[in-house]
């Protein structure tokens, strides 16, 4: 079933398609990330993924591109997944939303900011859900001290 | 209480210190500010349900800060509830009393990160730390009969009642 969705996401998308795999039953699709939108609409639309059941960012710390932004859909229908995936730069790291597709991606795109620090253009209302909206600098990126960066870091038993 | 009773005041007469009787009358009758915030919490519930029953000690939850005197922080303080939490204590009436309950409140606890307050200390003045990860119902029993003794060593609770002076704490 979800071999079916990639090849015809192929026959769509053709070089928007950056590579897809297949582990454990679990499909993986990367696509180019300029044209997230129209893909998840398609996906929607013409393949009946109505539901998107996470959204998040990952940080790989030393690669670049740095972050990756996972879209995690489910056809609600056939009962079929498939996790689609857009590479994200250090630089410039803003992702189209996909809040139009799925209005549930507004407050998951909301937490991938807030901890992240990934931009959505054209959010309706891209603020900070988790931490305190004065909060500064984003606490799930890899080089974010954990315990904060006012505070020295722990350094192992002092005994 | 009373010390002696002497014979020409009867048999219906205590004496004592106004000092004592107003300690008497608050430390019997602490009504905590329930500020659950973790696993904390519901050893707090317990300890005020049948079992161990905080009533039985003057000791009834109060969902309103107008009400209560002692506020039980029962759980991890995170950054975000902090404004809250002193949102609520400075809406106490004085006199009032903070517990720190548990691990997290009296010190962050193992949440060692930087959205956790490092303890409740941090920002409100704690008058009896409990340990334990959560304590038990008899924990909170006991944390709070160390706060009704605190106050009952208290000197001139009442002249600070009428704004003669501060209270004074014998250790």
């Amino acid at each position: 079933m979800s071999k079916q969705v990639v090849e015809k996401l192929k026959a769509n998308f053709g070089p928007l398609v950056l590579g897809d795999a297949e582990y454990r039953g679990e499909t993986t699709v990367t696509v180019e990330r300029s044209e997230i939108v129209k893909i998840c609409t398609f996906l929607r639309d013409d393949c009946g993924y109505n539901f998107l059941s996470d959204l998040c960012g990952v940080d790989y710390l030393g690669r670049t591109p740095r972050f990756e932004v996972v879209y995690n859909m489910y056809n609600l229908t056939d009962k079929t997944r498939l996790r689609v995936k857009v590479l994200v730069e250090e630089q410039a790291s803003s992702v189209d939303t996909v809040s139009g597709v799925w209005s549930t991606a507004n407050w998951h795109e909301r937490e991938c900011w807030d901890l992240m620090g990934i931009s959505f253009n054209n959010h309706p209302d891209l603020r900070r859900i988790l931490m305190p909206a004065d909060w500064e600098g984003f606490p799930l990126r890899k080089d974010y001290p954990l315990q904060g960066p006012d505070r020295e870091p722990y350094q192992g038993r002092l005994s | 209480m009373g010390i002696e009773q002497p014979k020409t005041l009867g048999n219906g007469f205590v004496t004592t210190s106004l000092d004592k009787l107003v300690n008497w009358s608050r430390a019997k009758s602490l009504w905590p500010m329930t500020f659950g915030l973790a696993c904390c919490a519901i050893e707090m519930m317990a300890a005020g349900a049948a079992r161990f029953d905080l009533d039985r000690m003057g000791i009834l939850f109060r969902a309103s800060p107008r009400q209560s005197d002692v506020i039980i922080i029962a759980g991890t303080v995170t950054k975000k509830m902090l404004p809250v939490i002193m949102t609520v204590y400075e809406q106490m009436p004085e006199p009032k009393y903070v517990i720190a309950m548990g691990a997290c409140a009296s010190s962050g606890g193992v949440f060692d990160t930087y959205s956790v307050v490092q303890g409740i200390d941090e920002v409100l003045p704690v008058d009896v730390y409990i340990p334990g990860c959560p304590p038990r119902p008899e924990g909170l029993l006991y944390g709070l009969m160390k706060l009704q003794e605190k106050i009952m060593n208290e000197r001139n609770s009442f002249g600070a009642a009428i704004g003669v002076g501060e209270v004074v704490n014998e250790a």
